[in-house]
């Protein structure tokens, strides 16, 4: 059983008067042997989340949890059974160690000598890379392929549950496919638990299972990949659907009828150092206090995201069928 | 328009609150450095082996005139007094007195202060006007790899030049110009004749680099996104370089500039002493090997409260050239 | 094997001429140090009583001392004192530098804080002065003055390694091996000792250089090497006393002094050279390479924009643009799509007239609204781009002058070309600040740009561009560096631009989901040339080249079936340093046989009327397999052993398994 679960999470930065809360209160649930996509924009705080499960952040509030058995702060020379795969393949492998050596500095201790060899041969062919590249750098290699190394890297330890961080935002399109089909076929191979991270939703919904929409530090809406997308209840994840890239889509003709009204169409993302009062994402919801005059409490009050369908965080969606255990 | 005014008046608000920050910011940052200074200068008497009186008057010096100057030193009460008499004396504006010629250290350093000003001054003027143009000059002219002959020729040229250190040159230049040519005088404070080659003996080395930095930075802003939107926007290269590449050249300049005035500063230390210039540097030398220690004491500390200010100035300049730092630092 | 990348680095420093020159002169200098006290000591001491001061002779080539003796023997032997202490007070500062610059790592935050503090209240005060203060305690003499300098230099080193300590901590491959497990020391001696390797060395030997020429400082002073022993700065001390009667005593160890501390210097700044950027390709001219053959522009009225075989080529020779043709009528919007190495960005800065030396654009027509653009910049013209063309580029937050604020950037372009006066300018200014929507834009002009957010700051790049009537605007990679409901403001706000005022738009991404949105016609790049060219309605179901095809194939959308492999290209795009002959994407191509290999295919009209480059237009339209759907079985690995086994070509670049 390999289920990952963040339970009141917060994370905060800085201090008093210049404090970030770049993570705040996430209830969040990676069910075992499925794979959850984190979609969101920079400043949502998916990052933040992603390297505070694998250790390199501390939590200031809440815990995570896995298997129900919490985690601790990454100390020297443990091992962890959460590993991550960072987004830039440039600089997530040591420039001056051969690909062999960084593999086989994953691999865990109690694996010598011949047998460490041995398994970093296995783990290359676990993401198709042809063997002799054991003795390559990094520069001599390509994104896709670089990505690759990174993820037998982070499959070395043995993890239980994975967590990609827009792995293939920095690659070209025509290698991504090779990376995302990796991905989906180590999921199924390995029956891995995995967190996927993207800002991009087309990705997201081909590999996920499952699909949490972050906005300014809260998880604002969860469901089955399928159910979520057909029937999206808050605002902000329709907003991301429409800029999603349909098939077909028809050419962005000037000002739609339908359009978000001027006062919220070019509304600028919030600041995450000053987060707006009541519900986040207010100030640019097109169905927000500024465009319907009665829909105050959107400024007041946060809204409880239990009692809404997929754990909406909006005042005014569905209500739930039965009371949300959020994710 | 009475929005624009309460916008205004806002603005203003805040960034008198984001300036006033930094000042405080700065200043406190200043008197920390200046506690670490006068207690290092204050330590530094009593971290030497031995009797420093004694070492001082020798060791055939009688017993009781000892004992007397180190009465008069207060070096017979324990650290922490010494060292809060120490502050008082400094807040007094007394450095202490000489253990060899019994003179107050702050009529010493009043008499010979001005004549290192003065040197360390017309140094900087000097590498600051030369090689802040020529630098942008040679930035200008070679960028994107252009005139390779000329790249070559200001680099070795500058490399060579300043790995003489300042005494050197001075001393190259007191047998060139004094001993064969007898142009200028070579030793001692007189007339404006005598200003000009210690002057260029301490401005020389730093110059050069001065003007390699300015080049190097010069360069690396011209490669920069904005210069690119600037020529897109098709305006005259005269704007260009003035108005977009400058400013953002001096920036990083200012900062190195400001390290090199400091550099400036300790090498009056040994220009000084090739020219028997009669100022704080020859000072010094002359009391560490006499090891009068208070004389010593007093110099470092006007040296490094010298060194001090002058780092609180390149801050504020590049305050006021670079918006980012104030405001993101606060 | 590990060790071949550094070995070869060094290698490649002392072929340099700089590089060559220091290393012997170094070396030169070393064996002198460890050779002249064996050989010349006993000339170097021996007294001449007869011939005290006396300048050069035939016996004493430099002349002899105040006690008669030979001053050459002696600053030959003064060597290896003068670079034993340097080298010794060297090694002193980088250790202890290192040390404490490395403190964060090695003993955690804060301990780093506190240490970092302490250095940095050091570093404030110049080595002269710490050498001097670090004198006083220490005593004065040899041991004294090389503790001093070493411990002055300590500073300067603690705050360079601890930058770049910083910077490679920071960077993912050190948290990945945390992640791993890795412990701190194993971390420290691994990871990041070796990737700030380069920097440290050149300054250490820097270092060496300063320290040498330190100690003769202190040396000269009194205050360093004491008699009976002598190093070159004790000489120079000596000589300097008697310097108007028999300058070259002084002179001899000056010259010494300088030749040993210019060879350490020199020698770090030809490393410095060899592992910095622009460790440069053989110089050499571009090529005049026979254009691809383009179709003839047709033009006429209505024609905004006519461009015929444009090519840009760097030494080397690279040639990433090889004769791009095509034309734009007002108020169209047309996209150029295209990946990596593409050249689609440099076609745009090219079209824009913004390429630099050492590149060089060559077209045989290049025409904006009926002016020759390669006849010369001069004032008329750019009058003409500066108010008819709107250049927008990617990165919003390095395109403008962060020193400057927004407002008066944008000014510019009016006061410049429009001859308006500052108010007038800055009014219109804010003007056109409120046209792209941007909020409050009286206060934002007066703001600089990092106070805006980066859609905002795209939006204030574009209004930069409606200063002046602009026909056309070209925007590279506009979106690219946007969240993405920020991207669709900004794609809507050109194309309410389009719309409102018939401007055409030139918009290049990587994105052809974007491209689709705003444009009517794309133009599909790949290798250095236009591989296809159709309407975007088109493209859903009409591309005819194998390359458009794949890339449509391979963009998963909100539609993609989920239940199979996504689509993938093979193969990597080629180097635009190595052209090969025939057709750029048949190594990646399916359809691709030995005419592909041999010719490159023009861009022409087929046989259904389409602009394609490709040979095979028709096999490719008849194609019945479904590109996106891949093999039937579910395996990944052997969908993509199936793709790699194409009809077999000898000239394959791609070897089985050498997948992106």
């Amino acid at each position: 059983m390999s289920e990952l679960r963040f339970e009141d999470v917060t994370v905060r930065f800085g201090h008093r008067r210049h404090a970030l809360t770049a993570v705040d209160r996430v209830d969040l649930t990676v069910p075992d042997g499925s794979v959850v996509g984190l979609v969101g924009e920079s400043g949502s705080g998916k990052s933040t989340l992603a390297r505070t499960a694998v250790g390199l952040n501390r939590v200031s509030g809440g815990r995570v949890l896995l298997d129900g058995r919490p985690l601790r702060p990454v100390r020297g020379g443990e091992r962890r059974p959460l590993q991550l795969v960072f987004q830039d393949p440039y600089s997530s492998l040591d420039p001056r160690m051969t690909v062999g050596s960084t593999v086989a500095e994953a691999v865990p201790r109690g694996v010598r000598g011949v047998s460490r060899r041995g398994e970093v041969a296995r783990l290359l062919e676990l993401v198709d890379l042809p063997a002799d590249l054991v003795d390559r750098y990094p520069a001599e290699l390509s994104g896709g392929q670089r990505q690759r190394v990174a993820l037998a890297r982070a499959l070395a330890g043995r993890p239980e549950v994975l967590i990609a961080d827009e792995i293939t935002s920095a690659l070209d399109v025509s290698i991504q496919g090779t990376v995302l089909n990796l991905v989906s076929d180590l999921h199924r191979r390995l029956n891995l638990s995995m967190l996927f991270i993207s800002h991009n939703l087309a990705v997201v919904r081909y590999v996920s299972d499952y699909i949490a929409v972050m906005y300014l530090g809260r998880i604002v809406e969860f469901g089955a990949t399928d159910e979520l997308l057909a029937d999206p209840q808050h605002p902000y994840t329709r907003e991301l659907l429409a800029a999603a890239p349909q098939p077909g889509a028809a050419a962005l003709g000037p000002e739609e009828e339908d359009a978000a009204p001027r006062a919220v169409s070019d509304a600028e993302p919030a600041d995450p150092h000053r987060p707006p009062t009541g519900c986040r994402f207010h100030p640019r919801c097109p169905v927000g206090p500024l465009v319907l005059a009665d829909r105050e409490v959107c400024r007041t009050d946060e809204p409880a995201a239990a009692l809404h369908r997929h754990g909406a965080a909006c005042h005014f969606a569905a209500p739930a069928a039965r009371p949300q255990p959020v994710a | 328009m009475t929005t624009a005014t309460a916008d205004s008046r806002r603005i203003a608000g805040i960034a008198q609150n984001a300036w006033l920050r930094f000042a405080l910011r700065r200043l406190g940052r200043l008197l920390i450095s200046l506690w670490v200074l006068v207690t290092a200068a204050f330590l530094m008497i009593h971290l030497i082996p031995g009797d420093p009186v004694r070492a001082a008057l020798g060791s055939t010096a009688p017993l009781d005139l000892v004992n007397a100057r180190r009465k008069m030193l207060g070096l017979d009460d324990p650290l922490w007094q010494q060292y809060l008499h120490y502050l008082h004396n400094l807040f007094a504006g007394d450095l202490g007195t000489s253990i060899t010629s019994g003179l107050p250290v702050s009529q010493l350093v009043g008499d010979r202060l001005p004549a290192t000003l003065e040197l360390a001054g017309l140094a900087f003027l000097l590498a600051v006007l030369v090689c802040v143009p020529l630098g942008l000059t040679m930035g200008v002219l070679t960028r994107g790899g252009r005139r390779r002959p000329a790249e070559l020729a200001f680099t070795s040229t500058s490399i060579v030049l300043a790995a003489v250190p300042d005494f050197l040159v001075g001393v190259a230049l007191v047998y060139l110009f004094g001993v064969q040519l007898a142009w200028a005088p070579v030793a001692g404070r007189g007339g404006a004749g005598s200003y000009i080659l210690p002057v260029v003996s301490l401005a020389l080395g730093p110059a050069v680099v001065l003007a390699r930095i300015v080049r190097v930075e010069t360069l690396a802003v011209l490669q920069a996104d904005y210069l690119r939107t600037a020529r897109a926007k098709r305006l005259p290269d005269r704007l260009i370089y003035l108005r977009h590449a400058l400013p953002n050249a001096l920036t990083a300049t200012i900062t190195l500039g400001g390290l090199l005035l400091g550099g400036l500063v300790a090498g009056t230390v040994l220009v000084e002493n090739v020219f028997a210039w009669p100022g704080l540097g020859s000072t010094i030398v002359q009391s560490i090997l006499a090891k009068d220690y208070p004389v010593v004491q007093g110099v470092v500390l006007v040296y490094g409260v010298g060194v001090l200010l002058i780092n609180l100035l390149v801050d504020v300049a590049l305050a006021l050239l670079d918006p980012r730092s104030t405001i993101r630092e606060s | 094997m590990a060790a071949a990348p550094r070995g070869s680095a060094w290698r490649a420093v002392l072929r340099t001429p700089l590089g060559a020159t220091a290393g012997a002169l170094l070396l030169a200098v070393l064996v002198l140090a460890v050779a002249a006290p064996l050989l010349w000591s006993g000339r170097a001491g021996a007294l001449d009583t007869a011939h005290i001061l006396q300048g050069p002779s035939a016996a004493h080539w430099v002349g002899t001392d105040n006690l008669g003796r030979d001053i050459f023997y002696r600053v030959l032997v003064a060597t290896r004192l003068s670079v034993e202490l340097a080298l010794g007070a060297t090694a002193i500062g980088v250790v202890t530098g290192l040390l404490l610059g490395t403190a964060p790592v090695l003993f955690g935050a804060r301990v780093g804080r506190l240490v970092g503090a302490a250095v940095n209240i050091a570093v404030a005060f110049p080595g002269l002065l710490l050498a001097l203060f670090f004198a006083v305690i220490f005593g004065v003499g040899r041991t004294g003055a090389l503790l001093a300098i070493g411990l002055a230099v300590a500073p300067g080193f603690a705050r360079l390694t601890q930058t770049l300590t910083a910077r490679v901590s920071g960077l993912d491959f050190v948290a990945a091996a945390r992640i791993a497990g890795v412990g701190r020391p194993r971390l420290l001696v691994r990871h990041v000792l070796p990737n700030i390797g380069e920097p440290l060395v050149v300054n250490a030997t820097i270092a060496a250089g300063n320290s040498l020429l330190a100690f003769a400082g202190l040396s000269f002073l009194g205050l360093g090497v004491q008699a009976p022993d002598y190093d070159w700065g004790r000489l120079l001390g000596e000589g300097l006393n008697s310097i108007y009667i028999h300058p070259t005593a002084a002179l001899a160890p000056g010259v010494a002094v300088i030749v040993a501390g210019l060879a350490f210097n020199l020698l770090g700044e030809s490393i410095a050279k060899a592992i910095g950027p622009g460790a440069g390709r053989p110089a050499g001219r571009p090529p005049r390479a026979a254009a691809a053959p383009g179709t003839a522009t047709v033009a006429d009225d209505a024609t905004l924009l006519a461009v015929e075989s444009l090519r840009v080529s760097f030494p080397g020779p690279v040639t990433p643009v090889r004769g791009v043709s095509f034309t734009m009528r007002h108020g169209e919007g047309v996209g150029i799509v295209g990946e990596s190495g593409s050249g689609k960005s440099l076609t745009a800065l090219a079209l824009a007239q913004l390429v630099q030396e050492p590149g060089v654009v060559h077209a045989e027509r290049l025409e904006f609204l009926g002016t020759d653009l390669t006849a010369g910049t001069g004032r008329a013209q750019r009058r003409l781009l500066g108010t008819s063309l709107a250049v927008v580029f990617q990165d919003p937050m390095t395109s403008f002058n962060p020193t400057m604020r927004v407002g008066r950037q944008l000014a510019e372009v009016a006061r410049e070309h429009q001859g308006m006066g500052r108010r007038q300018s800055l009014a219109r200014a804010v003007d056109r600040l409120r046209a792209v929507r941007v909020p409050a834009a009286r206060r934002r002009a007066g703001q600089f740009p990092h106070e805006f957010s980066g859609g905002m700051r795209q939006r204030a790049m574009i209004g930069m561009g409606l200063m002046g009537t602009p026909a056309l605007i070209i925007a590279d990679e506009p979106t690219t560096a946007l969240d993405v409901t920020v991207q669709r403001q900004v794609l809507r706000l050109l194309a309410d631009i389009r719309a409102a005022d018939q401007v055409a738009l030139l918009l290049i991404s990587h994105d052809i989901t974007v491209v689709r949105q705003v444009c009517d016609r794309v133009l599909v790049m790949y290798a250095g040339r236009i591989v296809e060219e159709l309407s975007t309605d088109d493209l859903q179901a009409g591309a005819r080249h194998p390359y458009t095809r794949a890339l449509l194939a391979a963009v998963p959308d909100m539609a993609t079936d989920r239940d199979r492999p996504l689509a993938v290209i093979p193969g990597r795009p080629p180097d635009p340093a190595r052209p090969a002959p025939g057709c750029a994407f048949a190594p990646r191509c399916r359809f691709a046989d030995e005419q592909c290999t041999h010719a490159e295919p023009p861009l022409a009209l087929d046989s259904a009327g389409r602009l394609v480059a490709c040979w095979h237009t028709d096999r490719v339209a008849a194609d019945p397999a479904d590109e996106r759907a891949g093999s039937d079985q579910r395996a990944a690995s052997d969908e993509r052993r199936a793709a790699a086994g194409r009809p077999a070509a000898d000239e394959q670049e791609v070897s089985v398994g050498e997948l992106p």
